[in-house]
């Protein structure tokens, strides 16, 4: 092990911990309902920002995953009363079939039109779950949970805990990713993807591997949502919200660095919750709008790009 | 304010008033809710707000409750379910609220309910729909006038049915509130030996709706039953009156949503008429009670300022009264505790400014007020002929009727 | 439920309301079709159109479509700020410009429709004029007469623009800056201030394409959002810049709609729709009619 990966890990045993002990000391529920959006957000910007990021396809359909994820955990609660974990883990295999089945669909397209073929997959995911009348249709589903397994003594707590997992798994991967081969490989298909191809870069592979991977985390990431709201309907679940904060809040951190994402969600995350329980009106919306846009303007490399052009030396830790 | 309330409150102000002076410096009762703001249900969320907001105004000008001030802690879930147990939690945990109101309709309210049911808090429902049928919280009270589940249904296609109809059409919205409507009026039509000739669904998507129509009236039904969602219902009205639902059709409409607010109504005008949809307070003889008339003197002023549908039939009266349930159950029984109220608004009949309440089993009203009105004579661009009776007359439910169905359909839209 | 008068019916109907999609989409066809700007926010200057027409008519009685008309210079003008704004930011520093564009126009779209909200509320809107709200009928066909002004409008438009890039000197210049920008700088002329003036005219459309939009049906605020998906679909699936494709490609889309909606579950029109983008998408990347 290097240097590097030793803090890693140091760090995320310190997260989780401190996590644990925040779920079982803390009695007060509302930081644990709101962090877990925080989280959520975080682990699904580090996801996108896989593909999104490294590779440089802007998946807008952020949304289609994380429904497919949301309604792959209604549909086993409702059949087979599975268990969260398990919840979790087929969202994911759904996920990455999906982000394989994106991947065979758009194998030869770039730029926007691989963006535009991932809204048409949500809508047309949506359609079916909209039809799907099993699990709720368009009228929607509530759920009820199981009770609550020890340490815990809430359910929010559990999945805030769940949820955090989430984020070191998904952060581990993108770095495993953005440190080995892949990630250079990808970094040549974002450069110039037929010049990648040409040098023996296998390039149909690898953008394979980062739809799978990302399909697979966005879609885990959906799957304790519903037992969070402990109800689902088509329009909340797909909703474009997901793609557009996701969108903004790794564009925001930047892309470069594992780093970006996880802080623009962070950011984005809270400065939304926070607006959500004070200001409560359209300007909340506003916000969302003008953040990006000024990011995007002003800090073309998010803020990672910023902290970067203020310390050379954080740039060198990559 | 009329007479009633006035005194009401006067004797509240005397009765507290031996304590008043200590009281005062107490802290205000705190009601907690979220609210759509913005969003899809932004509109209705609005309008009912301000109801509430009438209703806080009001008490506190009488001296509040058990003499303390009453004072809303709202935040906007955005008409999203995945916002409010959030905003729940942080009004049950940081802010420390006393009461919970629900937030307009049942997408941003289902999340909600397990986590008020375990904390056992009374819920003040707001016009959400059979939200508590799978959850079954003994302390939910949904402030709507749907009452029983087949209520709606049965009214509407019972009025096509005396009418002579024997088949139906049904439309539907791919939406929650839609879809939730019209998988009861199956029910009902089959009970009623009612023959269903068309059966469709459209996405929330659909632009342009006179194909759609077409089909159906290639159907020939004699009932035509809408479940429709605020967009739609103003395209689909342009679209029947353009393409024409055929001469078979004795009633149209049912469950339109969107044609209870004043811009829609404003817009359409005369396309309205003959109509038959569902509302829930009309200026119609039968429906004022005590305090109604003060009620829609104040809204209507303060609407303007507010930016919120000038008329405000359909929701603003239920966020009044919905506070005036509250204000009964607290003066009564002098206490905040969740169970003691809960207690007094199952066993009670409250009067309110929409009528005399009473609440069933599972929460919703005993007997359904859901009202069905045809309208008639509306004359394009004018707001204020929505204001006098007689522009749309209730037909259902029997005990607020104010006149008979004008059928067929095309007869009654001239 | 099938019979032939349904079927006739709804193809009918349905290639009105693919010239209306066309009219929706034929600025787009050029801004993003032809100058590759992934102008997202497209759908947002749409709905922002509607508004102005709607304010128009409202307040000075004015006919819907003079409305739009009169709209055009000021949307020429927006057009030329947003593109401005989006090359100094974006193309001129090169790299990184399709992900961070795609953002910067979300970011734009969101803000229209919140600037929307505050300044109109939430409530929808519709416009007047002697021809909304009656039909036309042909036999035993019924065609709404708002429909026939769309198609109509809609022909025309299409078919100046298409005239207008192909025969005069600026379409022409327009073309040549697609093709070969480094070409056209070595002639000495300005391939960014060509740029500019055909953003504009994308936008500028969008005037008359308000107009339609809000005779067609009611305007709200987050519109957009639903026509994000159909507008992208049709100058896809048209080839890129191509305005005799977005014309084709509108009404199959129209068309293909409309069939499922009258003859299948309607509830799968969206559905149907984008798969047909997908599989475009898939098999022929270039669109029907492709450069």
């Amino acid at each position: 092990m290097r240097r590097s990966d030793i803090a890693f890990w140091t760090g995320a045993a310190l997260f989780l911990l401190a996590v644990l002990l925040a779920s079982l000391l803390l009695r007060n529920e509302y930081p644990f309902f709101a962090g877990y959006v925080i989280l959520q957000f975080i682990v699904l910007a580090v996801a996108w920002s896989i593909l999104g990021g490294a590779a440089g396809y802007v998946n807008f359909g952020t949304n289609a995953f994380f429904g497919a994820g949301v309604y792959t955990a209604v549909f086993l609660t409702k059949a087979f009363g599975a268990p969260l974990l398990v919840q979790i883990a087929v969202a994911a295999a759904v996920g990455s079939l999906l982000g394989f089945a994106v991947g065979l669909l758009t194998l030869r397209m770039q730029g926007i039109f691989f963006s535009i073929a991932t809204i048409a997959l949500a809508i047309i995911i949506e359609t079916t779950v909209m039809n799907w009348r099993y699990v709720g249709g368009a009228a929607g589903i509530q759920l009820q949970r199981p009770p609550v397994t020890a340490p815990f003594d809430s359910y929010v707590k559990m999945l805030f805990f769940v949820q955090a997992l989430l984020v070191v798994v998904s952060v581990a991967i993108t770095r495993y990713i953005q440190h080995s081969w892949i990630g250079r490989g990808l970094q040549a298909l974002k450069d110039d993807e037929l010049a990648a191809e040409c040098t023996g870069v296998p390039t149909l592979r690898l953008k394979m591997l980062a739809c799978v991977l990302s399909g697979a985390l966005l879609a885990a990431a959906g799957a304790p949502a519903a037992m969070y709201l402990q109800y689902a309907d088509p329009s909340s679940a797909f909703n474009l919200n997901y793609s557009v904060s996701v969108l903004a809040m790794a564009l925001i951190g930047g892309t470069a660095h594992w780093i970006g994402p996880v802080l623009g969600a962070i950011l984005l995350g809270s400065t939304q919750q926070v607006l959500a329980v004070t200001i409560s009106s359209e300007v909340n919306v506003l916000v969302l709008g003008i953040m990006l846009v000024l990011f995007v303007v002003g800090a073309p490399k998010g803020l990672i790009g910023l902290f970067r052009s203020f310390s050379p030396r954080t740039g060198a830790r990559k | 304010m009329d007479r009633r309330t006035l005194l009401g409150g006067a004797m509240a102000v005397a009765a507290l008033g031996m304590t008043s002076a200590s009281r005062a410096d107490e802290p205000p009762i705190r009601i907690g809710m979220s609210m759509p703001q913005t969003g899809g249900l932004a509109a209705g969320g609005k309008a009912s707000l301000l109801g509430i907001e009438i209703w806080r105004d009001d008490v506190n000008a009488r001296g509040g409750l058990l003499g303390r001030k009453v004072e809303l802690v709202v935040y906007d879930d955005k008409s999203s379910a995945s916002e409010t147990p959030a905003i729940y939690a942080k009004l049950l945990d940081v802010d420390k609220v006393d009461l919970l109101f629900a937030p307009y309709a049942t997408v941003p309210t289902a999340p909600i309910m397990p986590l008020v049911k375990q904390r056992g808090m009374l819920l003040m429902g707001n016009f959400s729909f059979q939200v508590n049928s799978k959850i079954h919280h003994d302390m939910w009270f949904n402030n709507a006038p749907w009452g029983p589940a087949d209520a709606w249904a049965r009214g509407f296609l019972g009025l096509g049915q005396k009418a002579g109809g024997k088949t139906v059409a049904m439309l539907s919205a791919d939406q929650e509130f839609a879809q939730n409507l019209i998988t009861t009026a199956r029910d009902v039509a089959k009970k009623m030996d009612l023959s269903v000739v068309f059966d469709q669904t459209y996405p929330p998507s659909t632009a342009e709706f006179s194909s759609i129509i077409r089909a159906l009236n290639a159907a020939k039904p004699d009932i035509v039953y809408v479940a429709s969602y605020p967009p739609d219902s103003a395209a689909i009205l342009r679209a029947v009156n353009e393409i024409g639902v055929g001469d078979n059709v004795k009633i149209f409409g049912g469950a339109m949503v969107g044609l209870q607010f004043a811009g829609v109504m404003e817009n359409l005008g005369s396309l309205l008429n003959g109509v038959v949809n569902y509302n829930s307070w009309l200026p119609e003889p039968s429906m004022y009670f005590d305090g109604t008339k003060a009620f829609f003197e104040t809204y209507s002023k303060r609407a303007v300022e507010a930016k919120v549908d000038p008329l405000g039939y359909y929701l603003p009266p239920y966020g009044f009264a919905m506070g005036q349930l509250i204000e009964q159950a607290v003066t009564a029984t002098k206490s905040l505790d969740q169970k003691t109220l809960a207690k007094y608004l199952r066993e009670h009949v409250h009067k309110t400014i929409v009528g005399s309440i009473e609440f069933a089993e599972d929460g919703e009203w005993k007997e359904t007020a859901t009202l069905e009105a045809q309208f008639r004579g509306v004359k394009d661009k004018n707001l204020d002929q929505f204001r006098s009776s007689g522009k749309q007359v209730i037909l259902f439910p029997e005990r607020l009727k104010t006149g008979e169905l004008i059928t067929p359909f095309e007869a009654a839209r001239n | 439920m099938f019979s032939w008068d349904l079927l006739r019916d709804a193809v009918v109907l349905g290639m009105l309301l693919g010239c209306f999609y066309a009219a929706v989409s034929v600025g787009l066809s050029i801004s993003f079709g032809l100058l590759d700007v992934p102008q997202v926010a497209h759908p947002a200057f749409l709905v922002l159109a509607s508004y102005g027409v709607y304010l128009l008519n409202d307040l000075y009685d004015l006919d819907p479509l003079i409305a739009g008309f009169l709209l055009t210079p000021v949307f020429f003008l927006l057009g030329l700020v947003t593109y401005r704004l989006y090359y100094e930011t974006f193309e001129r520093r090169g790299s990184e410009a399709g992900v961070r564009g795609i953002a910067f126009f979300f970011g734009v779209a969101f803000i229209i429709e919140v600037l929307i909200i505050l300044w109109f509320g939430v409530d929808q809107r519709s416009v007047t004029a002697h021809y909304i709200g009656k039909a036309w009928r042909f036999g035993g066909l019924r065609i709404p007469l708002r429909q026939l002004v769309a198609f109509g409008v809609a022909i025309a438009l299409t078919g100046l623009l298409s005239i207008y890039l192909s025969q005069t000197f600026m379409g022409r210049a327009i073309r040549a800056v697609v093709q070969d920008e480094e070409g056209l700088r070595l002639m000495g002329a300005n391939p960014v201030k060509i740029k500019q003036f055909a953003f504009g005219i994308a936008t500028a459309v969008l005037g008359i394409a308000g107009a339609l939009l809000i005779i067609v049906a009611p305007v709200e605020p987050t519109l957009d959002r639903v026509y994000i998906g159909r507008t992208f679909c049709v100058v896809v699936m048209a080839g890129l810049g191509s305005i005799t494709g977005t014309l084709v490609a509108a009404i199959i889309l129209g068309v293909a709609e409309t069939i499922v909606l009258t003859l299948f579950g309607a509830s799968w029109a969206p559905a149907v729709s984008f798969a047909m983008l997908l599989g475009i998408l898939a098999v022929r990347p270039q669109g029907l009619l492709g450069r």
